[in-house]
């Protein structure tokens, strides 16, 4: 399976989804205007995934900022990360939010109290 | 005319201005913009949450500019530039505030009221838990929001937006939104 490798932008993150290591990774900015049509192939490439996935997917989200239009992609990738787990696989969410950004911490929050998977909140000092 | 676009837009321009606009809203500008505001912000503030915190609300506040203008008829199209909107970033006192202001069909008036009421009558808790229901449970519209723009804009400004409407014509009012931060 092909790996996705994006280089974020200023309104879009740097992807790195890779289906040999299991390791995903969303990290920078995603303020895009309409984001579905940015989400849409990352989310297509974890249904593929989800069919054959590593024992453990190890995913990184660190992001600086995302809109609210974003924010709905974001629970998409999170909800096929879920079904993955479902099928009795590991997954570890990692969400690393800035050194007293609040806001960061408690959308992650907000996230793993709708999807059921522990998240590890990682907390980045400069 | 009773209303008064220039006389309007002077007024907005309120306090220490750090960027105004007025003209039609696009995807580039407002790339644009958060490039200008976010290198004019690490000149005057030294704390890095509020500079992401009006950051992420002017996100926000200029997208929902961009998905909901309503355009005027045709006739005004001499005047005014399609896609039409004013924005202004001011510092008044020791807090930032974001004003914008948009064509709004009358029609759709009472049901934006009625929720912008809603949305500033909730506790903090109250609208993390509206926030979590619409992300889970609301589909995207055609234009492309999801519906979250204002919560989540009163969930990190906790709950200090202002709204008034301005009469424009029988079909067409003029609607500005102040968000102070």
């Amino acid at each position: 399976m092909e790996s996705i490798s994006i280089e974020g932008t200023p309104k879009t993150p740097t992807v790195d989804f890779n289906a040999d290591t299991g390791i995903i990774e969303i990290k920078g900015r995603s303020i895009p205007e309409n984001s579905i049509e940015f989400y849409r192939p990352l989310v297509e490439w974890l249904d593929d995934y989800s069919n054959n996935p590593q024992k453990l997917t190890t995913v990184n989200i660190q992001l600086e900022y995302f809109n609210t239009s974003s924010s709905k992609c974001i629970l998409d990738v999170f909800k096929k990360l879920e079904t993955i787990k479902k099928a009795r696989n590991d997954v570890v969410i990692n969400w690393y939010y800035e050194e007293d950004d609040e806001d960061m911490l408690e959308a992650g929050e907000d996230y793993e109290s709708i999807i059921r998977i522990p998240f590890k909140m990682i907390e980045v000092v400069d | 005319m009773s209303f008064d676009i220039d006389e309007q837009f002077s007024k907005m321009n309120e306090g220490d201005v750090l960027l105004a606009y007025k003209g039609s809203i696009t995807a580039q500008l407002i790339t644009n913009v958060l490039g200008v505001v976010e290198t004019k912000l690490d000149h005057v503030i030294e704390k890095s949450i509020t500079k992401k915190k009006i950051y992420n609300v002017l996100v926000e506040s200029l997208q929902n500019l961009y998905h909901h203008v309503d355009d005027l008829p045709e006739e005004f199209n001499n005047d005014l530039d399609i896609h039409f909107g004013i924005f202004v970033v001011s510092m008044i006192d020791d807090r930032y505030e974001i004003r914008t202001g948009n064509f709004i069909k009358n029609d759709k008036i009472k049901s934006l009221k009625e929720r912008l009421d809603k949305i500033k009558s909730l506790s903090k808790e109250e609208l993390k838990e509206l926030y979590k229901f619409v992300l889970n449970n609301q589909k995207f519209s055609d234009k492309g929001g999801g519906g979250l723009g204002l919560i989540d804009i009163a969930r990190r400004t906790d709950g200090k937006v202002d709204y008034h409407f301005e009469d424009f014509n029988p079909d067409f009012s003029f609607f500005m939104l102040t968000i102070v931060i």
